[in-house]
Order: C-alpha cells, then structure tokens, then sequence
C-alpha cells in the first residue's frame, strides 16, 4: 500500500533562531582589513535592512529540504510515465561524471588545454548526435528543448532573410497536436502561426495543410511521431509541399525515442532538428530542468557560399592537429541564446548514456518503449470498456499512447483528471493529461524502455480497478487522491487576483495590508 | 541482449509482449514507416554512435576516468568572473539536488505527489524575492543572458515601445543574447556613455538619449567592470519619468548589501544564480533570476513558470500549486508570453538550499568578505609599477577593472604558466585597451593566493 510521507514542514520562514548559519565564512585576515581600512559603501547604495532571510544551522536546513523530497515523487521511486516527457531512469554513472568535482572552479573563459578531455567529449557528441538524426551538423548550445526550437525558427527567419524573402515568408505552420511550445516559438520568432488539423488516421490533414500553404509560408514545424504516439505515414509528401515553396521543415525531436533506430529525421529531407537530451539520452528532469536542447541542419544551400551550418547558433568546436578548441560562431550565424557553450551537465550525461549503449543500444531502448507502448495499448482497450484509442485505432503507436477516457465521462462523470488521482494514490505517476488537445479526456502514456512488465500490468489493473470504482463508488474516486502528501488543490484560491500568493514576501506585505489585490 | 537500464529487454519478456500485441517481430511495429526512408538494421549498427558496442559500466567508467584526465582543474581558482564567479558551493547542497525524489522528477504537473518539489521552488522564490525585495520571482529561467533577452521582449509587450538604453560597457555576451532575442521583433539596442574615469553611467548622456519611445532602460548592479554604479536611483526616475520599465540585472551575493532592485524603483529584476550555490561547470547549468514588483501588467507579462502558495480544497491544509497559467505555451499556445517550460528547476533548489545554508547574516558576511579580499587584491595590485589598479575608480565589491603596462593576454598566458589562471582580457570592449583586464576575487580565494598572484604578475612586469 502507498503512502507519501506527510511532513507538517512549515516555510524555511518559519525555521531557525536569529543567530544561527548553516556555513561558516572564513574569517577576513587581519592584515587584509589593514591593508584595505574599514567596510565601507556609500549610503546612497548600502542596504539600509537586512533582507529578511531566516537563519537555520547546517542541520536544520538538511532535515527541512530531505522532508521536502520525501514529498516528491521522481523516475527513482517508481513509474512516471508522462506523454511526450520520455521519463526514462537516468544512469547513476552518469551522475558521477555530470556534476563531477573537477567542473566546479571551470570558468566557461578558461583556456582550452586546461579542458581537452571535455571539449573531446562534447565534440563526440556532436558528431554522434549527427549520426542518430542523419542530420550534417549538430550544436549543444540550446539550454531546453524550447529554446532549442526558437534557434530553429530563428534560422528559418535567417534563411530567409538572407534570401530577401523574410518581407512575405510571415507564416509558420503548426500541426494541432503541437506541443504548446511550437506555437509560442513561432509568436517568438516573430511569425504567425498558421494551425493545420490532424485527420481521423493521426497524419497531418494533407489537404488541409495544402490549402494554406502558399509563398507566405516560411516553415513548418512537426514533431513526429506526433503528440498521438503516430508516425506521420505522409512525411514525405508534406515536407515536398513546403519545398515547393521554399518553407523549411522544423523537426521537433521530443518523440525521437519513438523513431530512434528505425528512420533517422535527415533521410526525411528535414531541414532543422531539435533534440531534448533530458528525454531521449537519460538526464534527468531535475523537477523541471535543466535540460539541454541541440540543433541540427542540413548542409542545405541558403545564398551564395552559404549553407544552413553557417546560421546555426553559439560556438563551434573545432578540432584540429590533435587539438579542440572554441570558435565563435561566423558572420551569418543568428547569433547566441545563451552566454556560453552549453549545459555541460547534462550534456555530459548524454554522452555517458549513448557511450553506454552504443548504436544497437538506443535502437533496443526505442524498441523496448515502442513495445511497453503497445503492449500497455492492446491490453487497455482489450480489457477495459470505457477507455477509447481516438485517431488511428487500428495503428500501432510508437513512444506513446493517448487514450481518452470520454466513454467512461459520459457513463459516469468520472474524468481523465480523477483518473489520474486514482493513480496516484495507488503510488503511480499520472500520464499527462488533456493534452494533445485535439483528445478529449486525455491520458496521455509514454513507459518508456524504463519501466518493468510488472508495473505496466499493474498500471493496467489499477487504470481497470479505477474503471470499476467510477461505476460502483464514484465519490470515493472524486475524494482521491488521499495517499499523497495532501488531497486536491484549491485553484481558485491559487489564483484569484485577492489571494494569489507567488512569494513568502507578497503573504506579508498582504497580511500587513501593505499592497492589494493584483 | 539484456540491458541494466532496459529491464524488458530480456528475449522472452519481449517475445511475450509481442504475443499480446500480436505481432512476431517488433519490426511490425514500424511498419508504417515508409521503406525508403527506413534505415537497416546493419546500416544503423555501422552508424559512428558510441563505440561500436554497448559497454558495461566497468567499461565506462575507464573511459570517462580517461577524458576526466585530460581536465585539468586549476590548483587555485581562477581569479575570473565577468558575469559568473568561482563560488564555493557547500557539500549539503549536492546532498539535497541529488536525491532521487529531486533529481529524477518531473516538472510537478500532478500537484498532490509533488508538494515538496513545490514548497522547494515557492521558497526559492521567496528567498530571492526578500534578497531582492520583489514581489514576483519566477521559479528561474536559462541564465542571466537569456532572462535579459526576456525581459526586454517583456518590456515591448508591456510599453508597445521597441529601443532600449544599455551602458556601453555592458556584458558583451549579454548583450548578444539580447539582440538575438529581440532581433524578430525590430528591437533596438542603444549605448549610454559610461564615464571612464568612475565606471558610471554617465547620466548627461542618458538624459540625452531617454525619451518617450524607449520601452526599458537597463543597467547591471553591479556593472560588468564590477563597479557598483551610485546612480541607480536616479536612472530609475529618469526611465519612470519617460513611462520606460527600469530592468536591473544583478549579481544576487552583493545585494546582501547593496540596496535592492525593489527599494531603486526596479519594475524588473534579472540576474545570473549561479553565485547561489552552483558550480562553474564550463558554461552551465546555470540559473536565469527573473523578478518583478506588485503590478498586475507586470505580472500578466512576465516569462516563466511560477509556484504559488494556497490550501487544499477544503480549506485545512497549505498547499502549493503551479499558478498564473494562463501566461504560459501549454495553455496559451502561440499568445503565450514566452515558449520557456523546461527551466532550471533543480539548481533554483540549490539556491534556495544555498541562501538557506548561509542565511540572512551569513549572506552579509560572505559579501563583507568578497568586498574586503577584492579590495585588497585591487589595492596590492596598484602598489606595482605601471599598474593602475582599479583602472575605473568607482565602488566596486566582486570584480574590478586593471590597467597593465604590457597586453593582458600576454600577462594572462605568463600566469598561466606559473599556475595561476587570472582576468579577462577587456581589449576590443568598448574603449577599453588590450592591457585592461577584468580581474575577480572571492571567497575561494585565500589571503596567500592574492599575494602570489599579485607577486608573480610584479615578477612578470619586471623582467
């Protein structure tokens, strides 16, 4: 039986007694303050209050924060298998390497003999990288798989800009079933976003997507397999129709575990890639990052001398005559996201996992998540009632499974939402839900190779045991979750413009009747 | 071929499977993907990825030791910063990062199971809001450079202005992420004089240059020549004056005792966490602060995700729970006020376990102690022949600006073979010279490693 530890753990605010510190400053030399006179700053810049920060010993704040965890749920405790999140379990090796001693005093300026055996590594990777997506050239600058995707729109603007065409080209298409993040990449990259529909067999509706595109379009972004778990069986003839009007096709990688080893996004004719090492190569989500999101082109011809690589962002690291160093990025480049290289953490965690598996690895992890995939699908809809497969039913999925839980709404009233407590309360992760939102009552499920047979049978029994409660004892289910570290969230409280609470600051200033509603 | 990450991976686990789905071989599974783009078992085994082979731990681990060799870590830190600092970063804090519940976590979707991962992020808020005396503070973004980059398209929404008034001494790689972000957009970036004797802004020339069409003036506290501009007040009443947002990007150690973004009349605070308890790490992960003041506008226009206090729906607990939704790309698609979600969730932990760890008057004494060391090595420095030490005489606490009497990178290289990895070259920076360097002490720095830096750049400037 689960239970989550329920600490009663106030607000570090609430901790400690003035005096205490949880670390030691070295004393300041004698001679130091002797050479240098008193402290001083001038009043028109001091603090005239000292912040109110609480002050805890080293042993309170151990205990405050390891309470704070066990109330939090990761890859390490057990199943969480959220769509499109590719939660596979994250190598302990790895983490040996990642956050390894020798980086804490590497200043990203430091000269580069000091770091050969670091610049070998993310070099490899590069290439590597270049290999798995078939793509000509690979950059670990990008900090997330969304900024990843803004470099990629930034270098359709690019492209077209230096083409003469970025006047006309204003339009970007998106699939429905995007992910959020393609979208707002767009609006970012100062296009505007065109949505194209998704037909009943989960391909993009090709005739749709024809009949907008015209020479307005500059690109499309796709992410394929798609929000729907389905591979575009029509890839081809939608990246041939936006050629044919010099758009650019954007591939977001988020799904690559769902491909990796079978069809590579470079032999599709796709112009730009991004990848999510935080997904598909094993670093860990950190409760919402870091990441890490490299780019990849095609050496595709822009103008004159000029290719895709030459807009690709950030640094380049060069090797040559047995020596890495760092480049910065030409005179078309889009320029940089970020300060430097990249993150190198988890970068360095990418690099372990691929190195542990080598080619033949990753294709049987793809595999191994394509087949926990399935497996979880065929057994579901076999024998559950009230599940349903929208879009496709007949096809096999690939990373993913989205499947609605519309019937048992309607027989019941019961929700992907209650459904998803349920789940948690029997000591799972939920799925992602509602989303994509072209699915109503989603539960959007992705196990990847990670996870055991035995916990996806038990996932299926419990999704089955849930099924049954929503018609036998509904209420129970609408009360849950009640193994978790609390019950369900006021939302309204969360957010109503009178009690909205972002910071410990704002709680005060309100009780004090300082500031007002929002 | 069974693998420890991969625990379906055994033969008749995934033949049993297989019969379930009802299919012989996995391959079907793929069926739908077009032949012509397949790529062959055999040709994607042949595909340079790893090592030809998956390798067992044993393996790895000789391998990673091997390239591990080849770093070589510096015996004293290196005296550079310029945007980020060596920082000691206390062994507590890995102990919380890293524990499974923490490190393998996903962004808390399912509040009820993730109210620690929450309460961790909603404290690290509020610490840096107290640090900082703003109101709102994002649960992070990438880094400083690309919270600027942020905030300036932030400032276009809120002020439908597109210029933008920076010191001409600014971070230079700042700047350049900036112009990436705001080069969709038409934004414009515009250079302020800064005063070469003082480092300030030299506010005749900002007067000059402020006008109604400039949506934000921006200004680093302190500079990137590490001093610590005395105006800020009063640029902050010029931007107010012209209806411009006044965006400061700092560097969160010295605002222990400098007077905060949120009592100089800050809309917008910004500024790099990595001084809060993360390593250097070559470049990252590093931590983007994002902050503004109590203003609905404000707030509705702001970047990134935000963990908010509330209760349970029954009223009898706190809880905790994503908040302000509505800004962001998974329910606000392409009228979302940013594409960020993934962030930099677990060293924003780290900072909250950091500022934690030190609290309020550990804080102002690592500050103290940062501000006595730099001024020391400032002082030594300027007692060697043709030295001029700070070169910019303004208030400075971290970094500070060093005129040498021969190139600063050949001193830089000449150090570096004694050992010691010192500054930043300035030359190509605004008006500075090839003999100006941007040097940086801290706490890692002891009194006997300032002296020998400073003993042996004499000795280079002497021979």
């Amino acid at each position: 039986m689960f239970r989550q530890a329920k600490w009663d753990e106030p607000l570090i605010f609430e901790l400690g007694a003035s005096g205490r510190t949880g670390f030691k400053i070295p004393e300041v030399e004698e001679d130091i303050k002797r050479v240098v006179g008193e402290f001083k700053i001038p009043e028109k810049i001091a603090r005239q209050n000292k912040p109110n920060i609480p002050s805890l010993s080293e042993v309170e704040v151990i205990r405050h924060y390891t309470r704070l965890s066990q109330m939090s749920y990761g890859v390490d405790l057990g199943p969480v298998p959220l769509g499109s999140c590719t939660m596979k379990y994250n190598p302990k090796i790895a983490l040996k390497y990642a956050f390894h001693e020798k980086l804490q005093y590497l200043h990203p300026l430091i000269d580069g003999d000091l770091v050969q055996g670091l610049l070998e590594l993310l070099y490899r990777l590069e290439r590597w990288l270049e290999a798995i997506t078939g793509m000509d050239y690979c950059s670990i600058h990008p900090a997330a798989g969304a900024q990843g995707e803004l470099v990629g729109a930034l270098i359709i603007r690019k492209y077209h800009e230096l083409r003469g065409n970025i006047e006309f080209k204003r339009e970007l298409i998106v699939p429905d079933s995007a992910h959020g993040t393609n979208p707002a990449t767009g609006t970012m990259a100062g296009f505007k976003v065109v949505e194209v529909p998704t037909g009943d067999d989960g391909n993009i509706d090709i005739n749709a997507l024809k009949a907008v595109i015209g020479s307005q379009i500059a690109g499309l972004m796709i992410t394929n397999p798609s929000t729907l778990g389905l591979f575009d069986e029509r890839i081809l003839e939608v990246v041939d129709a936006i050629h044919s009007i010099d758009g650019l096709v954007y591939y977001d990688g988020a799904n690559l575990n769902g491909l990796i080893g079978y069809a590579r996004p470079g032999d599709m004719d796709i112009d730009i890639v991004h990848l999510n090492l935080h997904k598909t190569f094993s670093a860990p989500h950190g409760g919402g990052g870091p990441g890490s999101g490299p780019v990849c082109v095609k050496k595709k011809h822009v103008v004159d001398n000029i290719t895709l690589v030459d807009l690709v962002p950030g640094y380049r690291i060069i090797y040559e005559n047995g020596y890495y160093r760092i480049d910065k990025g030409g005179p078309y480049s889009i320029g940089y996201v970020r300060s430097w290289l990249g993150n190198i953490s988890q970068l360095i965690w990418a690099y372990v996992y691929i190195a542990s598996l080598g080619a033949q690895g990753l294709r049987e992890a793809g595999e191994v998540a394509v087949i926990n995939t399935n497996y979880f699908t065929k057994r579901l809809l076999g024998e559950a009632k009230y599940y349903s497969l929208p879009y496709g039913p007949w096809r096999y999925r690939k990373h993913e499974s989205i499947v609605s839980v519309e019937p048992l709404k309607n027989e019941t009233g019961v929700t992907a939402e209650d459904i998803a407590k349920g789940l948690l309360d029997a000591g799972y992760y939920a799925p992602t839900i509602y989303f994509p939102l072209i699915v109503k009552e989603a539960l959007m499920v992705e196990f990847t190779e990670s996870e055991t047979k035995e916990n996806i049978d038990s996932y299926i029994n419990r999704l089955k045991e849930l099924e049954n409660m929503a018609f036998t004892n509904p209420e129970e289910l609408k009360r849950m979750p009640r193994n978790t570290s609390t019950t369900r969230i006021d939302y309204v409280k969360a957010n109503h413009p009178k009690t909205v609470t972002p910071t410990w600051r704002v709680k005060v200033l309100r009780d004090k009747g300082i500031i007002s509603q929002l | 071929m069974t693998h420890p990450w991969i625990p379906n991976s055994v033969e008749y686990i995934k033949k049993e499977m297989l019969k379930v789905i009802g299919v012989d071989s996995v391959e079907e599974l793929y069926s739908d993907i077009p032949e012509s783009i397949r790529i062959s078992r055999d040709k994607w085994d042949m595909l340079p990825i790893g090592f030809g082979r998956s390798l067992s731990e044993i393996e790895v681990y000789r391998h990673m030791e091997d390239l591990f060799s080849r770093i070589s870590s510096p015996r004293i830190p290196p005296f550079m910063g310029g945007g980020v600092w060596p920082h000691y970063v206390p062994e507590a804090i890995k102990s919380i990062i890293f524990r499974g519940e923490f490190l393998t976590a996903y962004t808390p979707y399912q509040a009820e199971i993730s109210q620690g991962l929450m309460q961790a992020l909603f404290e690290y808020q509020s610490l840096v809001a107290e640090l900082l005396e703003m109101e709102v503070v994002n649960c992070s973004m990438y880094d400083w450079s690309s919270a600027l980059g942020e905030s300036l398209l932030m400032a276009m929404r809120v002020t439908g202005r597109k210029k933008f008034l920076v010191p001409e001494t600014m971070n230079p790689m700042h700047k350049s992420v900036a112009e990436t972000y705001i080069w969709p957009h038409n934004g414009r970036i515009i250079d302020v004089s800064v005063d070469r004797e003082t480092g300030y802004i030299d506010t005749r020339d900002l007067e000059s240059k402020i006008s109604d069409d400039i949506a934000a003036v921006y200004i680093e506290y302190p500079h990137f020549t590490g001093v610590v501009d005395v105006n800020v007040d009063y640029i902050g009443e010029l931007a107010h004056r012209f209806k411009a947002l006044y965006i400061m990007g700092v560097e969160p150690i010295s605002m222990a005792i400098l007077k905060p973004p949120g009592a100089l009349g800050a809309d917008i605070a910004i500024g790099e966490g990595q001084p809060l308890g993360l390593g250097l790490n070559y470049g990252g992960p590093y931590l983007g602060i994002f902050a503004t003041r109590w203003d609905r506008e404000l707030v509705r226009q702001m970047p990134g995700r935000i963990i908010g206090l509330t209760t349970t729906i029954d009223g009898s607990e706190k809880a905790f729970a994503m908040i302000l939704q509505t800004r962001e790309q998974h329910i606000r698609r392409a009228k979302a006020t940013s594409n960020i979600t993934t962030n930099e969730a677990l060293m924003a932990i780290a900072s909250a376990v950091y500022i934690s760890l030190l609290g309020r008057d550990g804080l102002i004494e690592l500050a103290k102690h940062i501000w006595y060391k730099s001024h020391y090595a400032a002082k030594r420095l300027s007692e060697l022949r043709g030295v001029e030490s700070p070169l910019l005489k303004g208030e400075f606490i971290i970094d500070f600006t060093v005129r040498l009497p021969v190139s600063a990178n050949i001193i830089r290289s000449k150090l570096k073979e004694r050992g010691i990895i010192a500054g930043i070259p300035l030359g190509g920076h605004a008006w500075f010279r090839d003999s100006d360097i941007l040097m940086t002490v801290t706490e890692v720095h002891s009194k006997s490693d300032i002296d020998m830096l400073v003993e042996a750049i004499k000795t280079i400037i002497e021979v």
